[in-house]
């Protein structure tokens, strides 16, 4: 395996490339490292799911944790690769707290050559106190490596 | 009906649909990804809320009562391109406390889908 030498900057991605779904939920950068990225989702009235509760949806933080995950591959690789989600499960451990923004940490933590698994947690200010909780792969149709 | 965040989507109501469970998500720059594909969180959006609107149809039934989203699991089978996408929730069982629901979305064949979900839903009865 011979990739070429380019790091992947997720601040640099969500500037420049990362427009239509995330950008519509008004997600932005929020921290990376070696293997992991983060995102901010603010909260916003145009993502509530319960009117009554002003609670937002659960879709948006799906969203959400499928970006972190799907860049936190490409951090672990230090490089960009087509890949699509094959799967994701998300535990929806507590609502979100209407008012609060929802910071979403995305993890690779294996990589074969042609799948990735990725786990991460949502969270909406203590990462200790978690609002979500996520499983899920990736599949490279060309490969990771 | 639908709240804020399906109108955030575009969704609406399929009138064909007699059941009422299917929605229907226009393409649009809201809903996509990679370029040229649907992000896989709207198609996941989608069929969350299409689970949601079959599982109140199914609870008003029965009394009503509120639900709380316990857990989804997606499977994301074929890419989503420049058309409509409808998406379609089942019960499969409304117990005392907890709603089995299954959702799947596809766009030109419903024997096609582009993605399927499983969730579990908490109910709490009126």
């Amino acid at each position: 395996m011979t990739t070429p030498a380019f790091v992947f900057d997720p601040q640099r991605f969500l500037k420049n490339g990362a427009g239509g779904h995330g950008r519509h939920l008004g997600m932005r950068y929020h921290a990376h490292g070696p293997d992991w990225t983060e995102m901010a989702m603010p909260y916003d009235p145009r993502l509530i799911g319960d009117p009554d509760s002003g609670v937002i949806a659960s879709g948006p933080i799906l969203s959400m944790m499928d970006m972190v995950t799907s860049m936190s591959v490409w951090l672990k690789l230090n490089g960009f690769r087509a890949h699509a989600t094959l799967d994701l499960r998300v535990d929806y451990l507590r609502p979100a707290t209407p008012g609060k923004t929802v910071i979403g940490h995305g993890e690779c933590y294996r990589v074969t050559r042609s799948i990735a698994f990725v786990r991460g947690q949502a969270h909406d200010g203590d990462p200790d106190d978690p609002l979500a909780h996520v499983a899920g792969t990736f599949m490279a149709p060309e490969g990771y490596f | 009906m639908l709240p804020p965040y399906a109108e955030t989507l575009g969704l609406s109501v399929d009138a064909e649909d007699a059941t009422g469970c299917t929605l229907i998500m226009p393409y649009a720059n809201g809903v996509l990804g990679r370029p040229g594909f649907l992000h896989g969180g709207a198609i996941s959006g989608l069929m969350e809320m299409a689970a949601i609107v079959a599982l109140r149809r199914a609870l008003a039934e029965e009394g009503g009562g509120r639900i709380k989203p316990i857990n989804v699991t997606v499977d994301f089978m074929r890419g989503g391109r420049d058309k409509l996408t409808y998406g379609k929730g089942l019960v499969t069982r409304l117990g005392k406390r907890v709603a089995n629901v299954e959702a799947t979305a596809w766009q030109d064949d419903p024997a096609k889908p582009i993605s399927a979900a499983r969730m579990n839903y908490l109910i709490l009865r009126d």
